[in-house]
Order: structure tokens, then sequence, then C-alpha cells
């Protein structure tokens, strides 16, 4: 995918990955190029990707000048700092900063946490801890059209918005409805997913759906 | 089961930082090292956590999010929470205060975050057993899983040949993992099994032994018997069995 902005990076990932996905959106967001590489990490794990993360031997991985670097905020924050010219997905006050980290912290231990129970878990009883936590972030962005506040689109929305193609999922399984729960919430998804870095690295609520029923499946849940 | 002398100041002018903490969450401690390395006053609030008292409204209010959770850090009222959250905080906050312990290349900070994250997503998972196992085996067979694990920071010890994870001085890995210092090494108490192994990961034991000892760092250091003590009464209250503690050999 070499293009105008060519600088070397090529990205380790997984299609239907939240964290591969909060890359791409990035990358897509600083008019970044990058060469993408599929990993099916179902199937047999690439050489190149268990030599480079062979700690989690998982994508995404980001590779750049003989660099690599792994964990998607851990990237996201890489990218900000090496590509200063491009548009920031973190503030510059150190006290936003803070406040930013600590919301794309809470998406990671929350909701993915509370989140991945879709399909690790046969029981399905996470719905009212998952409603408690939309209701959270819902406090949280309040009346901003974007949780970056001033920043606009920024850190935590990029974090956040690959899981809101889970939504359906918490719907059907655990029957937490978020236009209900969570209406401003399920509000600034639907006009993130209007922005092209977003619609071009996300896939429907359907084939996300499709996925998470045939890993229960794969687990023997279903 | 409050620590005695909980309430107090530390160091000079007043930079308007508070930090609500527990005296033995290694979270806490990490804070804690971050503004005693550099230098930095603050107040520090123990809370109330356990026992008979409850968290403080103002615990409450700065990290609703989760509960109270301890560490916060107040700067002029505004709440931090999240121990790594403050110490790149108190990084950026306090350029000029040395050490700084997050590297200036990017890509050096990438691997210092990588590892201190793994402190959480490796370490702690292999911890958790050998503090809340339900029986001597399985905190043993734990206790073997965690060996395992600081080897892998044994590892990055031997590639960096530096003194400290964040190289001549203390950095973001160090103070990251440094919190649990104590509790690993408490686990010969818990089970009779060395977690900071010198036979298994020399350069991790002798890192402990050199972290633990900076000033700023040792004056932090839970009392080890109070510690057990603690760690005794926390499974009594989660209805873990009791196991004795391990004498250590004469």
């Amino acid at each position: 995918m070499a293009g105008e902005n060519n600088v070397g990076l090529v990205l380790l990932d997984f299609w239907v990955s939240p964290f591969g996905q909060r890359c791409r959106i990035a990358l897509a967001e600083k008019g970044l190029s990058y060469e993408y590489v599929e990993e099916n990490i179902m199937a047999t794990k690439s050489d190149r990707l268990l030599r480079s993360n062979p700690i989690y031997k998982q994508i995404p991985v980001l590779l750049h000048d003989g660099c690599i670097i792994i964990e998607s905020l851990i990237i996201l924050q890489y990218l900000d700092e090496v590509f200063p010219d491009t548009r920031s997905l973190l503030p510059t006050d150190p006290s936003e900063r803070a406040h930013t980290r600590f919301w794309a912290d809470y998406v990671d231990k929350k909701v993915y946490g509370c989140g991945s129970r879709l399909y690790t878990e046969k029981q399905l009883e996470a719905g009212t801890e998952m409603a408690g936590i939309l209701k959270t972030l819902e406090e949280e962005l309040g009346e901003k059209e974007f949780f970056g506040g001033e920043h606009g689109f920024g850190f935590v929305d990029v974090a956040l918005m690959p899981f809101t193609t889970w939504f359906e999922s918490f719907n059907r399984y655990w029957g937490v409805n978020v236009e209900e729960v969570a209406p401003t919430l399920a509000a600034w998804a639907a006009r993130c997913m209007k922005r092209e870095s977003v619609s071009k690295s996300l896939y429907s609520s359907e084939k996300v759906h499709a996925f998470i029923s045939g890993m229960r499946k794969d687990a023997g849940f279903e | 089961m409050a620590a005695a002398g909980a309430q107090g100041s530390c160091g000079g002018e007043d930079e308007g930082l508070t930090l609500l903490g527990f005296w033995s969450s290694p979270y806490v401690l990490r804070a804690r090292f971050t503004l005693n390395l550099k230098g930095i006053p603050y107040k520090y609030v123990e809370e109330e956590l356990f026992g008979d008292g409850t968290k403080s409204a103002l615990l409450l209010a700065s990290n609703p999010a989760h509960g109270g959770k301890v560490p916060v850090l107040l700067h002029h009222g505004r709440p931090v929470a999240e121990s790594l959250v403050i110490v790149e905080y108190i990084d950026e906050a306090f350029q000029d205060r040395r050490p700084r312990l997050l590297p200036s290349d990017p890509h050096e900070r990438a691997t210092a975050r990588f590892w201190a994250a793994c402190v959480e997503q490796k370490m702690v998972p292999a911890w958790a057993p050998v503090f809340c196992g339900r029986t001597l085996e399985e905190r043993v067979k734990a206790a073997g899983e965690l060996v395992a694990v600081l080897e892998t920071f044994e590892g990055v010890l031997a590639g960096g040949r530096t003194e400290f994870f964040g190289g001549e001085s203390a950095g973001l890995v160090d103070v990251a993992l440094g919190g649990f210092i104590w509790w690993l090494r408490a686990s010969e108490a818990m089970c009779g099994v060395k977690t900071i192994d010198p036979a298994r990961t020399p350069l991790v034991a002798a890192w402990a032994e050199r972290f633990s000892a900076l000033d700023g760092v040792r004056e932090m250091a839970p009392d080890m018997p109070t510690l057990l003590e603690y760690h005794l009464w926390t499974r009594a209250r989660f209805g873990l069995p009791f196991l004795p503690l391990h004498q250590p050999p004469l």
C-alpha cells in the first residue's frame, strides 16, 4: 500500500480484532500509508508474528524502521510521538493526557474485560455489568461531541469505537440495547461511524456478531 | 488495620499534591516511589479500606468509575487515577524533576510502556494464586509459574545490561515492578517458594536489592511481619482456608 506518505509502516493484524482496528483508525486519521498484513490468528501463527511478539503471540504488531511496537494503545501513542506533524490523538496538557489515558484504560479493563465474556463464558450473565459500564461511559461523554472534547475525535474515541460493533451482540446475547441504556453513547457511535477512518476500518455488527457466535460454538457453549 | 503514622506531609514547598493510598498496595507504592525519587513534596493520606473504616468521601468522589480504588493523586484538587497513568502524569507535569521515568526516544518509550503493562498482564495474574491459593500445592505451583514470568524480566535486564530497567537510573518499569517487591519476597513465608530466586533470576534478584535500597524507595518498605499478618487477615476475610506461614530455614 505504498502511497505519498509511505514511511515504511507494516501492521500485522486480524480483520475483526478491535485492537487492530484501533490502529487502522489511527493510521487513517493521520493519513499514514502502511502495509496491512492479515494474520490468521485462529490458525497457525506465522513465524513473523511469533518473532515480533514472542511474549503474547498476538496482533496488532506495528513494524517501523526496524522497530517492533505492540499493544494497541502503546502503538497509538507511538504514532503520535513519531509523527508529530500528523493529526494528534492525545492532547498536549499533562492533566488532560492523564484523563484521556485513564478512560482509554477504562475501555480496556471494563468494555473489553466485560465484553469478552460474550465468548469466554457459557452463561450469559454479564448484561447488568455491561449496562453499568455503558452508562458510566455515557456520563463521561456528557454533552461533548467526542470523548476528546475540545481536542476533537481522539484517543478514547479511537479506543472505544471498535467495540461499538459488539453492540448488536450485547443486545442479542445479554438483552442490553445501547440505544435504550445509553442513547447519547449510541448517538456518539453513529456520529463517529460517519468518519471515513472509522467506516473503512470496522466491519458491520452483523459480521462481528456472526464471528462471536462462531467463537461460542467453537468453545462448545452452543 | 491502618498503619501507624499514616497521615503527613513529605518534602518541602507545596506543589498542591495529595496522594490517597493504602500502605501495602503495590499500585500506591508506584506513585510514592515516583514522587519520592523525583523529590516532589506531597501530602499522603492513608485510606481505611478495610476493617471498621470506610473509604473517604474524597476517595469515592475522586475515582467513581472504579468504586474508589487507590491510588488517586489530587493535583490542586484535580484527580488522577490508575497507577501507571499517575506515574506518567507526574513525569510529564514535572518535567524538570529528575530522574525522568520515561526515555525520550519514542521506540524506547513504547518498549518501557510495554514492559510496565506486562507486569499487570502477566505477573499479577501469576501472583494472584500464590496469594489466594486454596491449598499449599496450588500456591507452590503458582509460585513456580510466577518465577517463569520473572525469567522474562530477567531477559530484559540481560539484554539491556544496565543496573535498572530504565538504564542508569530507575524508570517506568522499575517503578511498575518495584511496587511488588515486598509481596514477591513474602512468597517464601506464604508457601515456601522464593519467587525472586537468585538461582533462577540472578539479575532480577540483584535489581530487587538495588531498587529497594534507593532513597525514596527504602523508606516505603512495608514491614514484612505486618504484611504477612495482613495477608492472613485478607485471606480470612475472603473465606479462604487458613494455611500456616512457613518458617524460614534456620
